[in-house]
C-alpha cells in the first residue's frame, strides 16, 4: 500500500487505489462537519485520504465491487426518489426518504457475509437493497398493503421497526443466540456470524439502545451498533439527543466506538467490515457513528422548513455521497462514460417497474386481519372472524334477494 | 418418580428441567435465576446442571431481558425469560407488546417467537409495593399473546413444559402466594395431551359456577365447600388460560347451574373477569337466573401490606358474591 501511487491506469481488482491526499496536510476538521477523530477515506471533493488501518480494506476491492457500489448508491436513490414522488401521488401512505444516507447504507450493507444478520428501523432501503430484499417488499409496507413481510431467513434483513430502539436489543439477542450456535470466533469465514444493529441519532436516547449496550458489552456478543447519526430526530438536533459525541459512548459501555464519515462509502465499508471481522472473531460488540444527513424531511408527512434552515442543507448537497464517489471513480479511471450511462438506463428501468408495479399492486385480502395473528389458532381470534365473515355474507345475501 | 407430593415451586422446577432435558434449544434468563436459583429459588440447581449458557443471569434490565429473549427465539432459541415480580414487568411492556405480541404477524407468519415469559404475581405475601399485582388484563388485551395460569402442583409441571413448546408467546403466571403448598404431581404424565389453553373443571356442582385462576382457585374451591354445607352446590372451573378463554366450558356450566361469579385478585374495572361477564351475557343470556357478578380486588392500586387482607377477595367475599347472585 502506498500514499503516493500515481499510476494514470489503475490495475484492476484488489489493488492499490491512487491515495492523492495525505492525512497530515489536512487541517482538523470541525465539530459541526464531524471533528477531527471522524474516519474519512474519501473527501466531499472526491480525493482519497489514506488511513493506516482501512486502506487495506478498501484496496481489496476490485474494480467490479467498487463500480458495484456506485450502481448500489444511484439505484437505491433512484427507488427512494420515485416512493417519495409515489407518496405525493396518494398511491403510497407514507414514505421515509434515505436521501443523503445512501453511502452510510450501503456502505454498510455491502460490508455484511450472507450469514451476517442487520436489524434495521424504517429507513434502512440501502441495506434492505444490499441483502437483496425486493423494494417492492419495502414500498408494499409503506402502501399499506402488509407490515414489512419479508421472511428474515432469506435475506439476513429483519421486519422493519417502527418503534425507536426495539432493534438493537433483538439484534443483541440474536448474536447472543449466535454464540450459543458456536458460530463466532472458529475463523471459518462461512460459518462465523455478526449481527448489524442499526439506529438513529434519536434512538441513542432510548433505554432499550443503552441496554443493548450493557448486554452486548457484558456478554461479549457479536453485535457492530450502527448508528446513522443524520442530526435531525424529526426536529430535534443532536443537541437535544446526546450532550457527548454518539460514538464516545462506547467507552462507558467498554468496547471501541469509531465515528466514520457516513457520506463516504470507501469509509462506511471499511470501518463496518472491520468491525463485522472483530465481531466474527470473538472480540465483541463495537458502534459504529456514521455521521451523515438526512436531506429529505423526517417522513412524506414531515415539513423540515419549520424547524431547519436551508443554509445547512445546503452544506450537505456539497458533500453528497454519490457525487463525490462518482468523481473518485473516474479520476482513477475505475468507471468510465460508458459504464455511468449503464447505470442511468438501469436507474430509468428500475423508476418504471417501481412506479408500474406500485400502481398495480393488489390490495391485501381481509383475512389477513386474522390469520397469522397466531401459530396455533386462538379461540377469540376465531370467533371474530367468523363474526366478520358471517357480517360480510350478510351483503352477499341481501344483493342477491334483491 | 411416578407420583409425588410436591409443591407448585418445585413443580415448575421439574418441568422446567424436564423441558431443557427434552431439548436442548431451550435457554432461561433473568435476573437471579442462575447461582442464586432465583429469589423463590424456581431455577435452583439449573444452572449448576445445564451451564450459564443456558440459565443465563442477566444485567438488571427487564426490557433488555425481554428483547434479548426475543432476540434468541428469532436465532432458533425457546427462550423462558423470568420476570422476578409482577410489579417489574412494565419496563419490558413495551418489548412484550410491540414486539413479542406482533412479530408473527408483521412478517405474515414468516418468524415465530415462542418466548415464555414467567411471572410470579398475586398477592398475600405482606411485601412492599410492586410485588403483588395481578396485571394479566394488559397482557390478555395484547393480541398474538398467550396468557396462562397455573393452580396447582401438577398443572404447574405440564403447563410450563406446554407453555415452552408452544410455538406462540405465551405470559406464564405463578401465584407466588402459592408456590410452597404442596398436592399430587405425576410426574410421568406426558403434557401432550392436555390442553394448556383449556379451562378445568376442578369441583362439579349444579347451583352456581365459580370461575377463577390461579391464586384464586384453592379460595374458590374453599368457598364451594363451605357453601356445600350450606346446601349450595357450587361448580368451580380453573380457566388457566386468560387469553385465549376457553368460553364454551364456561358456558356449558351457565347452561346447567344459571348463575355466575368469577373471582379474580385483579380489580375489576376493565378486566378479565369483566369480559368474561360480556361473552357469558352475549352467549347465554335466557341462561341466566341473575347477573354475572364479580369478586376482584378493589379499583385502586394494590393497597400497603397490613391492608391487603382487605383487598384480596378471600372465601367470604366470594361466598357474599355468591350470595348476591342467589339473591335474584
Amino acid at each position: 500500500m502506498s500514499d503516493t501511487d500515481v499510476a494514470a491506469t489503475p490495475p484492476l481488482g484488489g489493488m492499490d487505489h491512487h491515495v492523492s491526499v495525505d492525512p497530515a496536510a489536512v487541517p482538523p476538521r470541525a465539530a459541526a462537519d464531524g471533528g477531527p477523530d471522524m474516519v474519512q477515506l474519501l473527501t466531499p471533493e472526491g480525493e482519497r485520504v489514506a488511513h493506516p488501518e482501512y486502506d487495506e480494506i478498501v484496496d481489496a476491492l476490485s474494480h467490479d465491487d467498487l463500480r458495484g457500489l456506485y450502481r448500489d448508491l444511484v439505484l437505491i436513490r433512484r427507488v427512494d426518489q420515485e416512493a417519495t414522488a409515489l407518496q405525493r401521488q396518494g398511491e403510497l401512505g407514507l414514505w421515509a426518504s434515505l436521501l443523503g444516507q445512501e453511502a452510510a447504507q450501503i456502505g454498510a450493507g455491502r460490508a455484511m457475509r450472507t450469514q451476517d444478520h442487520a436489524f434495521p428501523g424504517y429507513r434502512e432501503h440501502g441495506i434492505a437493497w444490499a441483502r437483496g430484499v425486493d423494494p417492492m417488499r419495502l414500498i408494499a409496507m409503506y402502501r399499506g398493503v402488509d407490515k414489512g413481510a419479508w421472511d428474515p431467513a432469506d435475506h439476513g434483513f429483519h421486519p422493519y421497526t417502527i418503534v425507536i430502539g426495539n432493534q438493537s436489543l433483538l439484534g443483541t439477542g440474536y448474536a447472543m443466540g449466535i454464540q450459543r450456535d458456536g458460530a463466532v470466533g472458529t475463523g471459518d469465514p462461512d460459518r462465523d456470524a455478526a449481527v448489524i444493529a442499526c439506529m438513529g441519532d434519536g434512538a441513542t436516547a432510548q433505554g432499550d439502545n443503552n441496554e443493548s449496550f450493557v448486554f452486548a458489552g457484558v456478554y461479549n456478543s457479536p453485535v457492530v451498533f450502527f448508528c446513522q447519526n443524520n442530526q435531525w430526530a424529526i426536529s430535534e438536533p443532536n443537541a437535544r439527543q446526546t450532550r457527548a459525541p454518539i460514538y464516545k459512548r462506547a467507552d462507558g459501555f467498554g468496547f471501541p466506538g469509531i465515528r466514520v464519515d457516513g457520506n463516504d462509502i470507501l469509509g462506511v465499508y471499511a470501518v463496518t467490515t472491520a468491525m463485522l471481522d472483530r465481531a466474527r472473531s470473538g472480540e465483541g460488540p463495537s458502534l459504529i457513528e456514521a455521521f451523515t444527513y438526512r436531506m429529505a424531511a423526517h417522513t412524506t408527512s414531515d415539513d423540515p422548513t419549520k424547524y431547519r434552515v436551508s443554509a445547512e442543507v445546503e452544506v450537505w448537497k456539497l458533500r453528497d455521497p454519490i457525487a463525490r464517489y462518482k468523481r473518485w471513480l473516474m479520476s482513477e479511471g475505475i468507471a468510465d462514460a460508458d459504464f455511468f450511462e449503464s447505470v442511468e438506463r438501469e436507474s430509468d428501468e428500475l423508476g418504471e417497474k417501481v412506479r408500474s408495479s406500485t400502481v398495480s399492486m393488489p390490495d391485501p385480502d381481509v383475512n389477513d386481519i386474522f390469520d397469522q395473528v397466531y401459530v396455533e389458532p386462538h379461540r377469540q381470534v376465531e370467533d371474530d372472524k367468523a363474526t366478520f365473515t358471517a357480517y360480510l355474507d350478510s351483503f352477499e345475501t341481501t344483493t342477491e334477494g334483491a | 418418580m411416578a407420583t409425588q407430593k410436591t409443591t407448585i415451586a418445585k413443580a415448575l422446577n421439574a418441568g422446567l428441567r424436564k423441558a431443557m432435558e427434552d431439548n436442548p434449544k431451550v435457554i432461561l434468563q433473568g435476573e437471579d435465576i442462575g447461582q442464586l436459583g432465583g429469589v423463590f429459588r424456581i431455577t435452583e440447581h439449573l444452572q449448576k446442571d445445564f451451564g450459564d449458557d443456558r440459565v443465563i443471569d442477566t444485567p438488571l434490565a427487564e426490557s433488555g431481558i425481554m428483547g434479548t429473549g426475543i432476540g434468541l427465539a428469532l436465532r432458533g432459541y425457546r427462550p423462558v425469560v423470568e420476570i422476578q415480580f409482577d410489579g417489574f414487568v412494565y419496563p419490558a411492556f413495551d418489548q412484550i407488546v410491540s414486539q413479542l405480541s406482533k412479530l408473527h404477524s408483521r412478517s405474515r407468519g414468516a418468524i415465530k417467537v415462542p418466548v415464555v415469559v414467567r411471572i410470579p404475581m398475586g398477592g398475600g405475601i405482606g411485601a412492599v409495593e410492586h410485588h403483588s399485582e395481578s396485571n394479566e388484563a394488559y397482557f390478555a388485551h395484547t393480541l398474538g399473546l398467550k396468557v396462562v395460569f397455573c393452580s396447582n402442583p401438577e398443572d404447574a409441571y405440564w403447563m410450563i413444559q406446554q407453555a415452552i413448546e408452544c410455538d406462540d408467546p405465551v405470559i406464564f403466571y405463578e401465584p407466588k402466594r402459592r408456590y410452597h403448598e404442596k398436592g399430587e404431581v405425576d410426574f410421568d404424565a406426558p403434557a401432550a395431551p392436555r390442553d394448556l389453553f383449556s379451562a378445568h373443571v376442578v369441583r362439579e356442582g349444579t347451583d352456581l359456577t365459580l370461575a377463577c385462576w390461579g391464586p384464586m382457585v384453592k379460595v374458590c374451591l374453599d368457598a364451594a365447600a363451605v357453601a356445600a354445607e350450606e346446601g349450595r352446590s357450587l361448580e368451580v372451573i380453573d380457566l388457566r388460560s386468560v387469553s385465549p378463554i376457553d368460553i364454551d366450558a364456561i358456558t356449558r356450566s351457565v347452561e346447567k347451574t344459571g348463575r355466575l361469579v368469577v373471582a379474580q385478585e385483579a380489580p375489576s374495572f376493565v378486566s378479565v373477569g369483566s369480559e368474561i361477564a360480556a361473552m357469558v351475557t352475549e352467549r347465554c343470556f335466557y341462561s341466566l337466573e341473575a347477573p354475572v357478578i364479580r369478586v376482584a380486588g378493589w379499583n385502586t392500586p394494590y393497597p400497603a401490606s397490613k391492608l391487603e387482607e382487605h383487598y384480596l377477595p378471600d372465601l367470604d367475599r366470594v361466598l357474599d358474591g355468591v350470595d348476591r347472585a342467589f339473591a335474584h
